[in-house]
Order: structure tokens, then C-alpha cells, then sequence
């Protein structure tokens, strides 16, 4: 039953979200979560991924993401929580590992049919603040205001497969998207107060 | 849109949070430490241990190395200014280092004033010995705060007592009285808005990582325990016996240094650690935690 509801999860309402905590930005992801009314776990283990109904992949450095989800083989059970169509939200490191290829070359997991480049705004010299362009027609933030924007030394969406929706762009080029309950985000809606994409992934948390 | 903004500054160093920064003085060190999971390097020509050893003044790096550093690595790199010199420092922001750390490691260049670091697009991390002093640097404009420790040394003693005495004045703060907090700024030697910022949230403004002295696993997530938020490791790995090993073994220890039984087999076998030094050994001049104030 492995990709079974996937997309009829996406933006499912559930109570306990997992942090990945291996390193990176994640007590921000849960102070966000936090925020919301969301039980917010670290995630260190396969036992603790296996008690939370939805993931939080922060920003960081990919490579040693990587190292360590390899050191401390976390590599199936993270495969297999996103195959099971729980929801996921993965920012900057956490895209860099969702997609399908990335450059230059390092392991990916092909979560999110999109290509991305490493560091391609930049050194942080050139780490910005900025603001989306107005959210598309038809997608989830039409109408609202556009989404501010922090980027940290970020990756850049090179390509994006034909099942995944572009959920924000900046001048024209996508930096959040969408393939079934998965959402990938260039930027860092953790470090800024505006807690739309947390929502918009995760729902509010069921009352009671 | 807004480049270099402090937030942009401060959001670098919370994204390095959890993770291990190791010194390297060539391209294939660099290598090593991204391999081992290091989140950032620190280039420099050599390492703390090294500097007490040879001695004589010691400056920022030559831009040859640190740019050979910056193509052998995707992490991020960060480059070492002596205090005061912000002439080091615009050499460092044209060559784009990531970070710059303005170091009581390199020999002094301004007795009574630190860089103002406002002025600058990249971020700077300062060292620190207790809480005045880290929020005179955040006043300046530094975007990470870390101990100063006692570098060079492989002995853990001073960081340890730095960590406690800026997290334990950030504990009696927040038990003042509002009408304290100008007093205790006066005592501090620090700017009163700060001061009140950290008596309302219970935490420094930026993040808050450990340095100096660090040489094992244990050491690593005993400054975690401790409040540290990441940790910095100078001559710890390249000066013991296998450096490999102890990279990966001290950057495993501050992802799971709550887990006493991971940490006793990520110990296991690392081979000898650095040789330390003890610090009542040490005469006045050979206390690097004393410069800048």
C-alpha cells in the first residue's frame, strides 16, 4: 500500500509532527509547530518516526544530513514514512534531499519530482529577504498576500516534473512546491512569523 | 529585496545549529571534516595548538588557501580576523567567506576597540567569557555568539566555566525586577536593551554555540548539556592520532548527546585524542580567553 493516499492526505489535519533533529534549523520548525497547536517531537530514530503522523525536514547542511541519516541507517524508514502519503514539509536542506537529482551530485531521495542546484543564489553574502510573487490562480494561497521570504545561502528549483504543482514563485521562478502530500520550499517559513505553509501541510490539529 | 539582512545573518548560524565546525588548514582537511559530517569549516593556517607552540603574531590566512578551501567543499567556510582589524575582514567579505570569526586566537590588532560588524554584509561569531561581554558583541553586530573556552589547549575547563557563567547570569536575569535590569546593565558592561531583550526571552538573541578546548565526544555533548547549540573543534581533530574517525565520532555525539548509550559506543576506539594542557600551567600571556574584553 506503499504510495496508496498520497495525494488524499495533502493537507491532512494531524496532532504529532516529527522534526528530523539530526542538525540544522529544526527548533524553529518546532516552535512553529508549537504555534499551531501541533505536538512537536524530535526525531532522532526509525522508533521515533514511527510515532509521528507528519515530518518536518529543516534546513541545514544537506551533506551532513545525509551522513548521518546514512551512520545511523534512517534511510528505509524515511523512505518508507513518505511512501505511506504522510505529510511532509521540507525546507532548503530538506528539499535538497527530497528531489530527484541535484547538483552538483550527491544521493537524493526522489520524494519531490523536481531537479535543484546547491547554493546557487550564492555564498550568504548573498542570503536575502524578500517577498513572493502575488500566489498563483487555483493554488492554495490565491488571493491572500504574498509569502515573505528568507533565504539562506538556498538552493534553486531547476526543474519540475509534470505531476507537481508550483505553489510560489520569485520573478517567475519556483521556489515552493507540491507532488501529493509533500511540499518543498526553497526558503525558510520557520524563521519568519507567517505560518501559512506549516498550515497548509500539516491542517490544524484536530481538537479534543 | 533585501540581502544581508541581520536576520539573514542570524539565519545562517540557526541553520549550523546541531552541528560540528572543524578547523582545517588545507583543501584535503576540509575534505575530511565535510565527509565526516561537519556543517562548516573554519580555514585557517594553523590551528590554536599549533599557534601556542611556534608563536609569533598571528594573522587572517592567505586568500589562496581560504579559496582553495571554499572550491574542496559545498559546506559553508568561515575565516578567522585578528580583533579590531576590519581591513582582515573586508579581505575576507570580497573573497565571500560565510562567516567570520573575529578571534582572540590570532594576535590582538586593537587594544580597546572590536570591529564594528553592522557594517559588514557577512556575519561575524565572537568568542565570549560571560554574558556582558556577549552582549557587547551582539551590540556590534555579531550574529553568533560563542565561549571562548581556552583554545589550544584541548582542556574543556574554561569553556565549561564560560557556558555556566552566560547561562547562569541569563537565569538571574530573568528573575530581576524590571527596575534592576538598568543596574545590571551598568555591572555588565552591556547595552540596557539587550539586557531587557534576554530578561524577557531567557536566552541570548542569537544562537549561542561552545569553542575552546574541545577534544572528545564526551567533551562535545557535555557543552550541549551545558546549553550550547553547536560546537566549534580547533585542534581536537586534526592533532589526535585518527582524525577520521573523531570527526564522525564528535559529530555524531552533538546529534545524540542525550543518549548516554550512543555516546558510549560513538567513543569507543577513537584511538588517542590531542595531548591537553593544564590551564594553572599557563602564564598570563599564554590566556587566550583574556584578549578583547
Amino acid at each position: 500500500m506503499a504510495a496508496a493516499g498520497r495525494s488524499s492526505r495533502a493537507g491532512a489535519a494531524v496532532r504529532t509532527v516529527g522534526v528530523l533533529a539530526l542538525q540544522g534549523g529544526w527548533a524553529a520548525h518546532k516552535a512553529a509547530l508549537t504555534d499551531l497547536g501541533h505536538t512537536a517531537v524530535e526525531v532522532r530514530t526509525a522508533q521515533q518516526l514511527a510515532a509521528v503522523d507528519g515530518l518536518c525536514l529543516p534546513g541545514g547542511e544537506s551533506t551532513t544530513h545525509l551522513k548521518l541519516i546514512e551512520r545511523f541507517g534512517l534511510a528505509d524508514a524515511l523512505d518508507r514514512f513518505v511512501g505511506s502519503g504522510k505529510p511532509v514539509l521540507a525546507t532548503c536542506a530538506g528539499l535538497i534531499l527530497s528531489a530527484r537529482a541535484v547538483e552538483p551530485r550527491q544521493k537524493a531521495f526522489g520524494w519531490l519530482d523536481v531537479e535543484v542546484a546547491r547554493n546557487a543564489w550564492g555564498r550568504q553574502v548573498h542570503s536575502f529577504e524578500g517577498e513572493a510573487d502575488p500566489p498563483p490562480r487555483g493554488g492554495p494561497f490565491a488571493g491572500q498576500a504574498p509569502l515573505q521570504l528568507l533565504f539562506i545561502r538556498a538552493p534553486r528549483i531547476t526543474a519540475v516534473g509534470p505531476g507537481v504543482e508550483v505553489l510560489a514563485t520569485i520573478d517567475g521562478e519556483p521556489i515552493m512546491v507540491r507532488e501529493g502530500a509533500v511540499i518543498g520550499a526553497a526558503f525558510h517559513p520557520e524563521l519568519t512569523p507567517d505560518r501559512r505553509v506549516h498550515r497548509l501541510t500539516f491542517g490544524d490539529p484536530p481538537i479534543g | 529585496m533585501q540581502k544581508s539582512t541581520f536576520q539573514a545573518k542570524v539565519g545562517l548560524a540557526e541553520m549550523l545549529k546541531g552541528g560540528v565546525i572543524m578547523d582545517v588548514v588545507n583543501p584535503e582537511q576540509a575534505r575530511i571534516a565535510q565527509d565526516a559530517g561537519a556543517c562548516a569549516v573554519m580555514a585557517l593556517e594553523r590551528v590554536p595548538a599549533q599557534i601556542r607552540k611556534e608563536g609569533g603574531v598571528a594573522r587572517a590566512s592567505d586568500p589562496k588557501m581560504i579559496t582553495e578551501i571554499q572550491q574542496a567543499v559545498t559546506i559553508p567556510v568561515m575565516a578567522k580576523v585578528r580583533i579590531g582589524h576590519f581591513m582582515e575582514a573586508r579581505i575576507l567579505e570580497a573573497l565571500e567567506v560565510d562567516f567570520i570569526d573575529e578571534s582572540e586566537v590570532l594576535t590582538p590588532a586593537d587594544d580597546d576597540f572590536h570591529i564594528e560588524k553592522h557594517d559588514f554584509a557577512v556575519p561575524f561569531v565572537c568568542g565570549c567569557t560571560g554574558l556582558g561581554e556577549a552582549l557587547r558583541r551582539i551590540g556590534e553586530g555579531a550574529a553568533m555568539m560563542r565561549t571562548k573556552g581556552e583554545a589550544g589547549t584541548g582542556n574543556i575547563v574554561e569553556g565549561v566555566r564560560h557556558l555556566r557563567s552566560v547561562n547562569g547570569h541569563i537565569r538571574k536575569l530573568t528573575r530581576m525586577r524590571p527596575e534592576e535590569l538598568m543596574t545590571e546593565a551598568k555591572n555588565l558592561g552591556a547595552p540596557y536593551d539587550l539586557v531587557k531583550w534576554v530578561a524577557e526571552n531567557g536566552r541570548l538573541p542569537v544562537p549561542q554555540f561552545a569553542a575552546g578546548g574541545i577534544a572528545t565526544p564526551a567533551d562535545a555533548a557535555l557543552c550541549m548539556a551545558l546549553g550550547a547549540e553547536a560546537v566549534f573543534v580547533g585542534s581536537g581533530v586534526f592533532l589526535s592520532e585518527d582524525p577520521e574517525q573523531r570527526a564522525r565520532a564528535i559529530v555524531d555525539a552533538v546529534t545524540h548527546w542525550e543518549d548516554a548509550k550512543k555516546l558510549a559506543e560513538i567513543s569507543t576506539g577513537l584511538g588517542k585524542p590531542m595531548s591537553g594542557l593544564e590551564i594553572n600551567k599557563l602564564a598570563e600571556h599564554e590566556r587566550l580567553a583574556h584578549r578583547g574584553w
